[in-house]
């Protein structure tokens, strides 16, 4: 696997331009080939026509009003404001979003890491317990595995009869407030595949002699965990909380389902994206739903931002292969 | 400490495994059950196993809604999924040999933009899309749906291609060029062909990921004609009456189908290419 991070500029000859090959001198090597361009163009189309415009136009339109059917009005940064000061929806979109984020993403990683770490031995039947919790992470995003996920947590459903037989009384999960964004959180820990896998393939690279070398030493399993295992592994955590979070800010299908269409019990899972769904599109208040979409789009750079800044708190990198 | 008999220790292992197995596989077992139990056994009885199989939700399900079957739901989610599986296994690969393998000015700049765009939310391009498909008369169409992977906006993928390109011998496509074969040609019977690997990733998640999808697909499709798998489903989301569980369970079973059988015949190659690029499921 390390070939794939060969270096850009090819060690061997310079690639020569176009047919054949005439001894080009080295010095134009930096030229463009003309192939190059066509290959690029639909990404580039893409990019102009499907990324880039419409980023400044959501930009332009997030200080407008515009209903899609009267050109936009300008209203500076009202969308913004009456966003933070007024409109109380929105606020809970955030808390619930918020709170979505902090508890799913930690519970999540901690789940995913623990198993990794069961998995991670030589024992038989390995690929298929490994498959098994992989299973979830395909399935769980979809409308289906939501839908079940509903029925299994609602009044009289299987999660309270287990839960009672244990002596647990709970509400229906789906219809309170408070149990009803659990559940969502839980779904999403049930997927707690995908980053596991990604953790035992970290696990894999930690030399075994060096938990080999502390327990001579006599550290026990802890601490073996907390001084080898959690450095070592740290910058597949990084990698793995980057992308969850950014995952977890834009759930969507969940919130849905579970909220019954509508933002659930009092607005308990009116997830953000689902607040925004609604603005946009059922409201048909574009201008608003866009000044929604930049303050998402500023938060998570932001917590991108603080998560990288951080790293050099607690990502260790090996010295050897300096990566990233 | 005591240290138990690597036996003991070894069973203690498949024990918990086990256990973890059936809470993580519990929902899905649950669901196929759930599929053939009568109605009001669904979620009154605890036990798995109905006390009589009852197909009734797969007969009433297939009916659809608004006189339109789940069969055309099918075949409407399958035209989707399949042809964005063409359009970013072609798009991604183009962009993807020109960053791994061709020279042009910007390419630095460039392929950080591709990277950056892995981190952008939809959201913020979603409304101006929405308003050129709009605009463009495609909205209640699959356009939208498939025009952006022809325009390979999925970085994933392009990243995925890009680093598995770069794994392959350029000594490969060299040889290839001194033989006088063209760029275009190399990449289409040299480079392309040793990129399988990447390439069936790439639609395998493309086609699981579009399977799945229901924000975009809701955004764009209102004809029930034109609904996909998740569309029909969203259907049961108001439904509580039990009458209607079986129908819900029973679609929701066949939906999950394909997945599933994607997942058994390509099980290995999906966990490997979640931990070699870091794919999500």
């Amino acid at each position: 696997m390390t070939t794939l991070r060969t270096p850009d500029p090819p060690v061997a000859p310079p690639a020569p331009a176009a047919r054949g090959r005439r001894g080009r001198p080295a010095g134009r090597r930096r030229k463009s080939q003309p192939e190059a361009f066509a290959f690029l163009t639909p990404w580039l189309l893409g990019a102009v026509a499907l990324t880039v415009g419409p980023m400044v136009v959501s930009l332009y339109l997030s200080f407008t009003d515009y209903d899609m059917f009267t050109s936009p009005k300008w209203v500076g940064f009202g969308n913004f404001t009456h966003m933070f000061t007024e409109d109380d929806r929105y606020l809970q979109s955030v808390t619930v979003t918020l709170i979505y984020v902090l508890v799913s993403v930690p519970l999540k990683l901690t789940v995913s890491l623990l198993v990794a770490m069961l998995l991670n031995t030589r024992r038989g039947a390995n690929g298929f317990y490994r498959a098994a919790f992989y299973a979830p992470s395909l399935l769980g995003a979809s409308v289906a595995a939501a839908l079940v996920w509903r029925a299994l947590f609602m009044g009289g459903g299987p999660v309270n009869e287990i839960l009672a037989f244990f002596g647990w009384h709970t509400p229906s999960w789906v219809d309170d407030p408070q149990f009803s964004l659990a559940s969502i959180v839980l779904l999403g820990v049930w997927q707690f595949g995908a980053p596991m896998v990604i953790f035992l393939a970290g696990l894999k690279q930690i030399p075994a002699e060096l938990h080999e070398a502390a327990a001579i030493d006599g550290a026990g399993a802890f601490r073996r965990f907390r001084h080898i295992t959690l450095p070592m592994l740290s910058p597949v955590i990084f990698f793995n909380l980057v992308m969850e979070a950014i995952h977890a800010f834009q759930a969507f299908t969940p919130a849905f389902v579970i909220g019954g269409g509508r933002g659930g019990p009092a607005d308990a899972d009116l997830f953000y994206t689902l607040y925004l769904f609604e603005v946009g599109f059922q409201d048909f208040r574009m201008g608003y739903a866009s000044a929604m979409a930049w303050v998402l789009l500023v938060v998570i750079a932001i917590v991108t931002a603080i998560v990288f800044r951080t790293a050099k708190l607690w990502v260790f990198y090996d010295d050897a292969e300096d990566r990233k | 400490m005591t240290v138990l008999p690597r036996s003991a220790r070894s069973f203690g292992w498949h024990v918990l495994c086990l256990v973890i197995v059936a809470v993580v596989l519990y929902p899905l077992v649950w669901l196929a059950f759930a599929s053939v139990k009568p109605p009001d056994e669904i979620l009154s009885r605890l036990a798995l196993l109905p006390t009589r199989f009852v197909f009734d939700g797969y007969t009433k399900g297939w009916e659809g809604a608004a006189g339109v079957g789940f069969g055309r739901f099918f075949l409407n989610s399958f035209l989707v999924a399949g042809l964005s599986v063409a359009a970013n296994v072609l798009s991604c690969s183009l962009a993807a040999y020109a960053f791994a393998r061709l020279k042009f000015r910007f390419r630095g700049a460039l392929f950080a933009f591709m990277i950056t765009t892995l981190m952008l939310p939809y959201h913020v391009t979603l409304i101006p899309q929405y308003v050129i498909f709009q605009q463009a008369g495609l909205v209640n169409t699959f356009v939208p749906l498939i025009l952006p992977k022809l325009l390979a906006t999925e970085a994933f993928f392009v990243f995925l291609i890009v680093q598995f390109m770069r794994g392959i011998p350029r000594e490969l496509d060299e040889a290839a060029i001194i033989d006088g074969c063209s760029v275009y040609r190399t990449f289409w019977h040299v480079v392309l062909p040793l990129s399988k690997p990447a390439l069936v990733t790439t639609s395998i998640f493309t086609f699981i990921w579009t399977w799945n999808d229901f924000f975009t697909q809701m955004v764009y499709l209102n004809d029930t004609e034109k609904f996909t798998v998740p569309l029909g489903l969203r259907l049961f989301v108001d439904t509580s009456s039990e009458s209607n569980f079986g129908a819900m369970f029973a679609m929701s079973a066949l939906a999950l189908v394909p997945i599933v059988l994607f997942f058994l015949a390509f099980q290995r190659l999906l966990v490997e290419g979640v931990s070699t690029s870091g794919l999500k499921g």
